[in-house]
């Protein structure tokens, strides 16, 4: 993409570091936010920000609307860069890579950072495809029996599989919301990420359809570290093991989600899920 | 939360997945970038050619339509001549009107080379100046009878061949000094010009390469019209050579010479014109008048008024876009008084007051597909109801507005719907919550607001007109008309239809007026444009 | 004549706004309180004026022409009459004669007849002028008549305004009516006339390989009907789309994606203009550019390469035709590309996509249906496109595919057939209406199916 000169030896440092983690069986944080500034254009967005997202969980970001939780979700696999305005200062590593490092790849990043959007948003295309895409994009498979694999195990794991098995070859538009937005996250899995992003994902869901989807999400937490974007404290109290609250563009408190919910330290934290703003 | 449980299986079965070696996962992804970078540079490619489309094309037009805005004359002095002008003296404006003028331009010319003898000669020498010399000489005359018995100067217009070559389309030329003393055997006719022996083998060299080889008959090389023709140009005159030895030219005397003594080395010259006679539309004779009259000092050159002020002819030379202009002016006179105010108030009604129904989505249908229906079949519409149903006159701008009307309405329709549409609902609710009807809401308040946009619309939409070719060949506009026209109802043409005619004429002359025509054209298109982007950019309003 | 009649109708319709608002002006002066301003008396006085003399000047002159026209032509012998061909000359001499334009000698039918044609034609007039007069008249007393003070002006001038706005609208309606009634009837006389010599069966002209109407003109004797084969022209016109589609769609499709998806705005700010003048440049000039620099450059290269060009080759065309419709392509796909919601892109870079595989795996697959209707407006334009054809392809119907070859088209054969002199009711001229049929046959069908699937893409998307 924009940086079209690719530093080849920074994916395997990365590659590397990681494997050293895992077997020196630390618990490392995977994310790691130092001092991570936004502006859109002349807007500041946020403020510098402060956070470590340890492996294997669910993290919450809460905070009212504006907040910046959304942007700052975006800055982790760096879909910002699409916007032309936005800037971005300070420091995020994934794994102590530097995302923003000039000779990191921002494709090879987001095939480690899968992302599920606000609005399911399926490709027009068939089921099947939709899941496979990612796999093919990136070369993961080698014949189709593996692809077939891939597809299923991913639609599985997104707990879709049972609805759809019958017409893999059917439009993914033509699904239920909450199936589209099952099939997104089959999507994501199918790439095999570290990390999967999820901006709002029940927000355009019915209640029946959240629910599935949460339940995925907690099936899914042993596998990956999930980062959610919610606007319902219900959902993050359900969900997630730890809960960062935003507001204003700061990140105001972050902590283990019992005791953002059960004893947050800041004013601030204690009037937003007390429901006195937001 | 608990339904969707049970139906997963509790350990998911891992999937096969490859182990990708680093190298491949690196090969893999230098390949993918290099696919972008293609992909990118053929959207840039794909660009650049269309800008080089467009460049080629208007560089090709504008350097073709160049020559056609000048024009070459003749500046001599003309005896206007009472006895041919005005024999009775009596300045009767028919008398000054039909006299012979031609005669009075001959004249001029033949004493500008004097002593031409034989009728061809002087017919090629007459033959330089324009038929449009000698009406300039009667519009002077008119204009100003004291001039008649006087003798005057004035400049003359060559014909469109002089002016060609004066423009230096066909004459290229070489000329050798003479490398040996010369002797013409007389001062006119069929002479043979005399120098040392092998003084001309250079040039018989140069006629065998040119693929002349000796007649044994004449006992020398004879020169035709296939090959590069060569004149002698010797003690003040000019001698075409049509007959070579390595002793001897021989051939007719274009320019008569002044004596026939023997001409010095170097005094003398052998010219080559490199584009064969019988290519050119000029003969040699014709070039060593020019050439002469050009040393004379007698040929101006001066811009091409002309072409703007005079209507179609079948002289190159004397024919000017004036009548298509004016044509095009009434044609899109007609045009805009008519899709103007039925193309708003259709709009006017379809955005305001156009019930959702059957008749309404009719209409909407209707338009959209009238906007992309070929031009041509407008052409087949008016020729059918207009000429052949109401019996309306043909090849009248009356005709050619109607069918161009019909046929931008339906743009102008969308865009002033846009337009409409633009308006925000507030200022309609505002005028009526003050008790105003509908239509005075409409009228007063919505309309005003919509007219830049309704405007810039209507520009593009004439613009689309102005340009516009084949329906009008239908409808007759393609006669060959001299006379300007002056109402809706005279035969006419107009500047896009006037651009094809000429196109298809054989004369270069007129491919060079075609190319200026279409930039006057483009002039016009151009201003159009800039002047709807300027009024988008004036009063675009955000609300 | 026609000059008297709108001279009245100007001078009635003034006195009708100045006499009723003055009255509506007086009433009110005495205290009467009035419903509508006196402008809206006027202006319905206006309506009532102009609305019936139009009427009755559209209707009538048409009938007074035809009547005087049927009454000078009963001077002539039946046969005259009955044969479409001399009856149609025979009248347009009396029209002449009767307007002052024929000199030279005229024979005793026809000065009588033109006498009895002038004769109508001034009865036919005077009659209208006074019908047109009377009803004005009647108009304005009407509407003088209506001033009252709660006489509801305003509304009913409203209702008439709406009606004009409705025939404004109408009028879209009106010229495809007026397309199809005038294409369409001599179409079916081509094919279906009695009285047309030399006329081709249907299955002949859809089938028939050969064009050469020419021929058919001369031939009352042999075998005709091989002139009027559409085939050539059919493969002629489809050639030169199809070169033009080949250049056109790549170049336009691609530069719509570079303009839509990777150029800055600075990039667009310099690039459009480009593409909107292009799209600018009357078809006429083209058509020059076609015949005086392309065509001798290609001929000249396919010599170069020992290759047999005609001089007015259809590649020479297509090519061209194609630089037209490269705007129309670029602009409508840019159009349909910037529809395609932006979540996809970003579903396709969240899982790693780089910006091409964007663009050729999700946005292209999604913008399909529109850059196929792109295509088929383009394409549309391309078979309907005349003077670039008529200036740059031949004339000779040869039935070929090679691109070095000269075809002709539809349209070229329709131009050459109906610029210069013609009569209407030969064969000849009948095809020329039976090809624009087919012409707006063939586009109308393209148009409505790009114009349905771009609606359905539209609700998709919405």
């Amino acid at each position: 993409m924009e940086n079209s000169t690719v530093d080849l030896s920074a994916i395997e440092r990365v590659e590397a570091a990681r494997t050293a983690h895992l077997t020196a069986g630390a618990k490392p944080a995977k994310v790691l936010a130092r001092d991570v500034n936004v502006y859109y254009g002349d807007k500041h967005a946020l403020k510098a920000v402060n956070v470590e997202i340890p492996d294997r969980g669910v993290m919450a970001f809460i905070g009212p609307s504006g907040c910046g939780k959304s942007t700052f979700l975006r800055c982790i696999n760096r879909m910002n860069d699409t916007i032309a305005s936005c800037r971005v200062t300070g420091k995020i590593t994934i794994d102590d890579q530097d995302i923003y490092d000039r000779s990191l790849d921002v494709v090879q990043l987001r095939a480690r950072v899968g992302m599920v959007f606000q609005k399911p948003n399926p490709f027009p295309k068939s089921i099947y495809e939709n899941v496979a895409y990612g796999p093919r994009i990136h070369g993961l498979t080698a014949n189709k029996a593996e692809m077939d694999d891939v597809v299923q195990s991913s639609l599985e794991k997104a707990a879709l599989w049972n609805e759809v098995k019958d017409r893999l070859q059917d439009s993914g538009t033509g699904l239920s919301g909450g199936q589209q937005q099952r099939l997104c996250i089959a999507r994501a899995i199918a790439v095999n990420p570290d990390i999967i992003l999820m901006d709002e994902p029940c927000s355009a869901l019915d209640p029946i359809a959240t629910a599935k989807v949460e339940t995925l999400i907690d099936e899914l937490r042993s596998n990956f570290c999930i980062i959610i974007v919610t606007h319902s404290m219900q959902q993050a109290a359900r969900v997630s093991q730890r809960t960062a609250f935003f507001h204003l563009g700061t990140l105001v408190e972050e902590d283990s989600t019992k005791t953002i919910f059960s004893n947050p330290k800041d004013q601030r934290t204690q009037d937003y899920i007390t429901g006195r703003f937001g | 939360m608990t339904d969707a449980t049970s139906t997963l299986p509790t350990q998911l079965p891992p999937a096969r997945r490859r182990a990708i070696p680093p190298d491949v996962a690196a090969a893999r992804v230098r390949r993918r970038y290099a696919s972008e970078r293609t992909f990118k540079a053929l959207g840039i490619g794909a660009l650049a050619l269309t800008a080089l489309f467009l460049v080629m094309l208007l560089t090709s037009i504008i350097v073709k339509s160049l020559p056609a805005f000048s024009e070459h004359r003749a500046v001599m002095s003309v005896l206007v001549d009472a006895a041919v002008v005005d024999p009775d003296g009596k300045r009767n404006a028919d008398t000054l009107r039909s006299a012979d003028y031609a005669s009075l331009t001959r004249a001029a010319i033949t004493t500008v080379i004097p002593g031409i003898e034989g009728r061809s000669a002087r017919k090629a020498l007459t033959g330089l100046l324009s038929s449009g010399a000698a009406d300039d000489l009667r519009a002077l005359v008119i204009a100003d009878p004291s001039i008649i018995g006087t003798t005057i100067k004035t400049p003359m217009l060559f014909s469109d061949d002089v002016d060609l070559y004066l423009k230096g389309d066909t004459g290229r030329y070489t000329t050798a000094a003479g490398v040996a003393e010369l002797t013409p055997s007389d001062v006119k006719g069929d002479i043979t010009l005399t120098a040392a022996d092998q003084s001309f083998a250079a040039l018989i060299a140069e006629l065998e390469r040119e693929g002349i080889s000796a007649d044994a008959e004449a006992g020398a090389h004879v020169l035709d019209g296939r090959i590069p023709s060569r004149v002698v140009y010797v003690n003040g005159g000019a001698v075409k050579v049509v007959k070579a030895t390595a002793n001897t030219l021989t051939g007719p005397v274009l320019l008569p010479l002044s004596s026939v003594s023997p001409a010095k080395t170097g005094s003398w010259n052998l010219t080559t014109y490199a584009q064969p006679e019988s290519r050119r539309r000029i003969s040699d004779q014709e070039i060593v008048f020019i050439d002469k009259i050009k040393s004379a000092g007698a040929i101006e050159r001066g811009f091409n008024w002309r072409f703007f002020t005079s209507g179609d002819s079948r002289e190159p030379e004397l024919a000017g876009i004036r009548g298509a202009l004016i044509g095009t002016a009434l044609t899109l006179f007609v045009t805009l008084i008519l899709c103007l105010p039925i193309g708003v108030l259709a709009a006017i009604y379809l955005e305001e007051f156009a019930p959702k129904n059957w008749l309404t989505d009719i209409i909407e249908v209707n338009i959209n597909n009238l906007a992309a229906v070929p031009s041509i079949v407008f052409g087949l519409l008016g020729l059918a109801v207009f000429l052949n149903y109401f019996n309306l006159p043909r090849s009248a701008p009356l005709v050619g507005g109607l069918v161009l009307a019909l046929l931008v309405l339906p743009t102008i329709i969308i865009s002033a719907r846009a337009a409409i549409k633009a308006v925000p609902p507030s200022i309609r609710e505002a005028a009526i919550g003050l008790g105003a009807s509908q239509q005075q809401a409409v009228f007063h308040h919505v309309l005003p607001l919509a007219m830049p946009g309704i405007m810039t619309g209507t520009i593009i939409g004439m613009a689309h007109a102005l340009g516009e070719t084949a329906p009008l060949l239908m409808i007759g506009m393609v006669a060959f008309i001299v006379d300007v026209p002056t109402n809706i109802s005279d035969a006419a043409t107009v500047l896009p239809v006037q651009i094809y005619l000429w196109s298809d004429l054989p004369e270069a002359a007129f491919q060079q007026r075609t190319a200026a025509a279409i930039v006057v054209l483009l002039g016009f298109l151009f201003a159009m444009n800039g002047a709807a982007i300027w009024l988008r950019n004036k009063f675009e309003r955000r609300w | 004549m026609t000059v008297v009649y709108f001279t009245a109708l100007a001078l009635l319709t003034l006195s009708a706004y100045v006499l009723a608002s003055r009255r509506s002006v007086a009433l009110s002066s005495t205290g009467v309180r009035l419903h509508s301003l006196p402008a809206y008396h006027g202006l319905l006085a206006i309506s009532l004026v102009i609305v019936p003399m139009l009427l009755i000047w559209a209707v009538g002159t048409p009938l007074v022409s035809q009547f005087a026209a049927s009454n000078a032509l009963t001077n002539f012998p039946a046969e005259t009459r009955n044969d479409a061909l001399q009856a149609g000359s025979a009248l347009r001499e009396i029209k002449n004669l009767a307007a002052g334009q024929r000199s030279g000698d005229v024979s005793d039918t026809l000065r009588a007849a033109a006498d009895t044609y002038s004769a109508w034609r001034t009865t036919g007039d005077y009659l209208l002028l006074s019908i047109g007069l009377a009803a004005a008249l009647l108009g304005i007393a009407a509407s003088l008549r209506l001033v009252s003070g709660p006489f509801r002006a305003r509304n009913h001038f409203e209702s008439v305004v709406r009606v004009i706005l409705l025939a404004c609208a109408g009028v879209a309606v009106l010229t495809t009516i007026g397309i199809v009634a005038s294409v369409l009837t001599e179409t079916i006389r081509f094919f279906f006339d009695p009285n047309i010599k030399g006329r081709p069966g249907v299955f002949d002209f859809l089938f028939g390989t050969e064009w050469n109407p020419q021929q058919a003109m001369r031939a009352d004797q042999g075998d005709i009907k091989s002139a009027y084969g559409f085939v050539p022209l059919l493969t002629g016109t489809l050639l030169i789309t199809a070169i033009a589609m080949c250049v056109a769609g790549p170049l336009g499709l691609l530069s719509a994606i570079y303009l839509a998806e990777y150029a800055s705005p600075r990039m667009r700010r310099y690039a459009k203009p480009v593409l909107e003048i292009l799209a600018g440049v009357p078809t006429v000039v083209l058509g020059f550019f076609a015949a005086l620099t392309v065509a001798p450059y290609i001929r000249g290269w396919g010599e170069a390469l020992g290759l047999d060009v005609a001089s007015e080759s259809a590649l020479a065309a297509g090519l061209v035709m194609g630089m037209m419709i490269i705007p129309f392509i670029s602009s409508l796909s840019d159009d349909v590309m910037n529809a395609v919601p932006q979540s996809l892109r970003d579903g396709a870079y969240a899982l790693g996509a780089t910006k091409s595989e964007a663009i050729k795996q999700v946005v292209l697959p999604a913008a399909l249906p529109g850059i196929v209707s792109a295509f088929m407006l383009a394409m549309s334009r391309a078979i309907g496109e005349t003077m670039i054809v008529v200036m740059a392809a031949g004339l000779a119907a040869n039935l070929t595919l090679n691109p070095l070859d000269a075809v002709t088209t539809i349209t070229v054969q329709i131009k050459t057939i109906l610029v210069g002199d013609q009569e209407f009711d030969s064969a000849k001229t009948l095809a020329a209406f039976a090809l624009g049929f087919v012409l707006f046959f063939i586009t109308l069908i393209l148009n409505i199916i790009a114009l349905r699937i771009v609606r359905k893409y539209r609700e998709q998307y919405d």
